[in-house]
């Protein structure tokens, strides 16, 4: 597009892990050893698998009670929503958009820029490319911040234990939305921005 | 780059190579495969565990909350309240509760639900663990065949959980006194058992009280045991002194019922379930011989009712028989008088053998009938009803029947209902009457004629007082006077120094002497009887008499 030559029309491939420029034929990357290709191997259908995974986890893990509280002997489960809904309600605007950007739009936009990504470059669609390869690099950032709530449930159930006053016990959902963040991370992991360009030329 | 170096030819086979992995399926969709089928069998999983829904009515949602508090049997949990809505006419407050798959049996149609708040009573505290954890709803599965979606919840807990062992008894009474749900029943001032509930007779004219007696102890309700309602303190002052009674102090405060079976009861079985008693107001009642059934006659008496209460006893020749329920005033036109109108209720039971007897005797038809012929037979003989004073000086009044063979023939209506009975006026009746007949008699006497005629005599008395004072009197001091002087001259007559007196006493001397030869000559007659013939011999005692008149009495006894 750009007139930016790429590495096979000049008969090279570049490490992934150590980044050596290899010539184009070989399949283990004479510096590091690790197996060389052109492109990640069956990029497209391994971010769609893990994708769709993260998906199907995601129901669950919203629906799901995280969370089991007791607090001087009445007990309740939060999910993820219903402990937004409770900060707000009660005031901490604050804490309930982190939790929310966090742990509902995070993981949202993932689904969203992932999809969309893997959509265009399937439709080897040329349009925003420069946009859509920072989106993905935004994408792989924000990645693990979403493994904060995770991180929260285990340290508070770690934390709050005092017998019969109050107790926090982690629930099922959060296993599930650990699950999810996992797989969009391999989800975004597997892809290759590469691919994005390759919409410039006919065949990959 | 040492190691491999593959020369450039396999470049052309690399190419298919590749194309042919990518036809392939690859491994990493078994993950999406995996997510799906987990969650698949989440949704499977719950699907099967989710219980049937139950909605129930509470009077309010005090302590509820949705999708927080919970439904327990046994203090386990068995399900959730899901939601919390206002039934369409706002009375109620409609809890739909999602029950777990294993409380299935909570859907039957005479499940209990109720709320398990915190209750403090005289009963006990019960509910405490709710203080912190707050209301939750428990649950008591029943054992109808029959499954039901609604339900009504009960406002208290029941008191006696589904299948606990023992019986169900209805106690009837007139009121329910102190008594409540979960009152408890005493025997022999152990608690075997409670009340759980209580309900208007369908008539409305008592209360039908339901309990339950635990086993073992149910096989003490006997078929003649006797209820009474064993509430409050019974005080009670007899010639052994003041008696005070209770069963407990829960009792005491909240009421309670015991039960004993009669000391005489040789054929008495253990109750059946459900099996229906009579609820006593205290134990001297209950323990009594049954009463039967009331018959209710009724009395008119043409005096005045002050002092007869409703309640007063009805006697029969000294035997309690009855009470009195009303006393009314009635109006007689063809008299215009107010005669007094004394319902009673009277127990023919209590007579006894002689009720037996009598009922022998009355031949057949229905018990109604006997007891009007026994009545009719009765009033013919004389039965009369009479008011009497109980008590002088409280002025209590009771109704005793008697026999008076005097009394004047009534005619007995056996088609009256209530029966009457014929009255004679009471015993202080007669006596005001013979008082009346008194005070008649005495206002007959004249006694303005009486009066005038004492006042002539009168008049005249004074007249004769006049005549008696102007000329008897002078003429009495006259008298006396000289009588006076008589008496002076007596008294002059008698005295020491007088000649009259000298003179008597010098006769009594002579009299003394002559009695002297007196004895001398008959002490020489007695021995000399001879010398009344002969005379005086020598050899005789000299003697200075002569025998006189009294010689010649002497005389026959020598000729002897």
């Amino acid at each position: 597009m750009n007139g930016i030559p790429f590495a096979r029309e000049r008969n090279v491939t570049l490490c992934h892990v150590c980044g050596y420029v290899c010539p184009d034929d070989t399949h283990v990357c004479p510096r590091c050893e690790s197996a060389v290709h052109t492109r990640k191997p069956n990029s497209m259908a391994r971010t769609w698998a893990f994708l769709i995974a993260g998906l199907i986890f995601y129901i669950p893990a919203n629906t799901l009670p995280v969370m089991f509280t007791t607090l001087l002997g009445s007990a309740s489960e939060n999910t993820i929503m219903s402990g937004v809904i409770e900060f707000a309600e009660g005031g901490s605007w604050d804490i309930a958009i982190l939790i929310f950007i966090a742990s509902v739009l995070v993981p949202c936009i993932k689904f969203l820029v992932l999809g969309m990504l893997l959509y265009t470059c399937q439709r080897r669609s040329q349009w925003a490319m420069r946009e859509r390869s920072r989106l993905y690099r935004f994408i792989e950032l924000i990645g693990y911040w979403s493994m904060l709530d995770v991180l929260v449930v285990a340290l508070v159930a770690a934390l709050v234990q005092f017998r019969g006053l109050s107790t926090i016990e982690p629930r099922l959902g959060i296993l599930f939305f650990g699950l999810v963040v996992v797989m969009t991370m391999f989800a975004a992991m597997s892809f290759d921005p590469r691919l994005i360009w390759d919409a410039e030329v006919e065949d990959v | 780059m040492s190691e491999n170096t593959l020369p450039p030819s396999t470049q052309a086979p690399g190419r298919p190579q590749v194309k042919a992995r990518k036809a392939r399926i690859s491994l990493v969709w078994l993950v999406p495969i995996v997510a799906g089928v987990i969650g698949l069998s989440m949704v499977i999983h719950d699907f099967l565990n989710v219980g049937p829904k139950v909605v129930v009515s509470f009077l309010t949602a005090e302590g509820l909350e949705a999708k927080k508090t919970q439904v327990k049997y046994k203090n386990v949990v068995i399900g959730t309240v899901t939601d919390i809505a206002l039934s369409e006419d706002r009375t109620h407050v409609l809890a739909t509760i999602e029950l777990n798959q294993s409380a299935t049996p909570f859907t039957r149609a005479d499940t209990q639900y109720w709320v398990v708040r915190p209750r403090i009573g005289a009963h006990g505290v019960s509910g405490v663990d709710t203080l912190l954890s707050g209301a939750f709803i428990g649950a008591d599965a029943g054992s109808s065949e029959e499954t039901r979606k609604d339900f009504t919840g009960l406002e208290t807990p029941p008191p006696v959980t589904f299948g606990e062992k023992g019986k169900r008894f209805i106690l009837h009474t007139d009121d329910l006194g102190s008594l409540d749900i979960g009152s408890p029943i005493y025997f022999r001032r152990i608690q075997v058992g409670q009340v759980v509930a209580y309900e208007l007779a369908k008539d409305g004219k008592g209360v039908d009280i339901e309990i339950f007696i635990n086993s073992p102890n149910d096989q003490y309700v006997l078929t003649d045991s006797r209820f009474w309602n064993a509430s409050g303190v019974d005080v009670s002052i007899g010639a052994a002194g003041l008696k005070v009674s209770t069963q407990s102090l829960t009792s005491i405060i909240s009421g309670g019922i015991a039960f004993r079976e009669p000391k005489y009861s040789p054929d008495a079985k253990p109750a059946d379930s459900n099996a229906e008693f009579k609820l006593f107001e205290d134990q001297a009642t209950a323990l009594a011989p049954p009463d039967g059934d009331p018959k209710y006659i009724r009395m008119r008496f043409n005096q005045s009712l002050r002092g007869l209460v409703v309640n007063a006893p009805v006697d029969f020749l000294g035997v309690n028989i009855g009470r009195v329920v009303s006393v009314d005033l009635d109006y007689d036109p063809a008299t215009r008088t107010f005669p007094g109108v004394v319902g009673a209720v009277i127990y023919p039971q209590r007579l006894g053998a002689a009720n037996d007897k009598l009922r022998e005797q009355a031949g057949g038809g229905d018990e109604e009938e006997q007891t009007t012929r026994i009545l009719g037979g009765f009033v013919e003989r004389g039965l009369r009803a009479q008011i009497r004073t109980g008590n002088l000086l409280t002025g209590q009044l009771y109704v005793a029947m008697d026999f008076d063979p005097k009394a004047p023939k009534i005619a007995y209506n056996p088609k009256a209902r209530p029966l009457e009975i014929p009255t004679v006026g009471g015993s202080f009746d007669k006596l005001q009457e013979q008082l009346q007949a008194f005070v008649d008699k005495l206002g007959k006497i004249p006694i303005d004629d009486l009066a005038n005629n004492l006042n002539g005599s009168l008049i005249e008395l004074q007249k004769t007082m006049k005549n008696v004072n102007g000329q008897v009197l002078p003429q009495v001091t006259g008298t006396l006077q000289q009588a006076q002087k008589t008496i002076g001259a007596a008294n002059a007559t008698l005295s020491d120094d007088s000649p009259a007196r000298l003179q008597l006493g010098q006769a009594m001397e002579e009299v003394q002497r002559t009695a002297r030869s007196v004895r001398v000559l008959t002490d020489f007659l007695s021995r000399h009887p001879e010398s009344l013939i002969r005379g005086r011999t020598g050899d005789a005692a000299p003697g200075s008499y002569k025998g006189s008149s009294s010689s010649r009495e002497i005389a026959p006894e020598p000729a002897q």
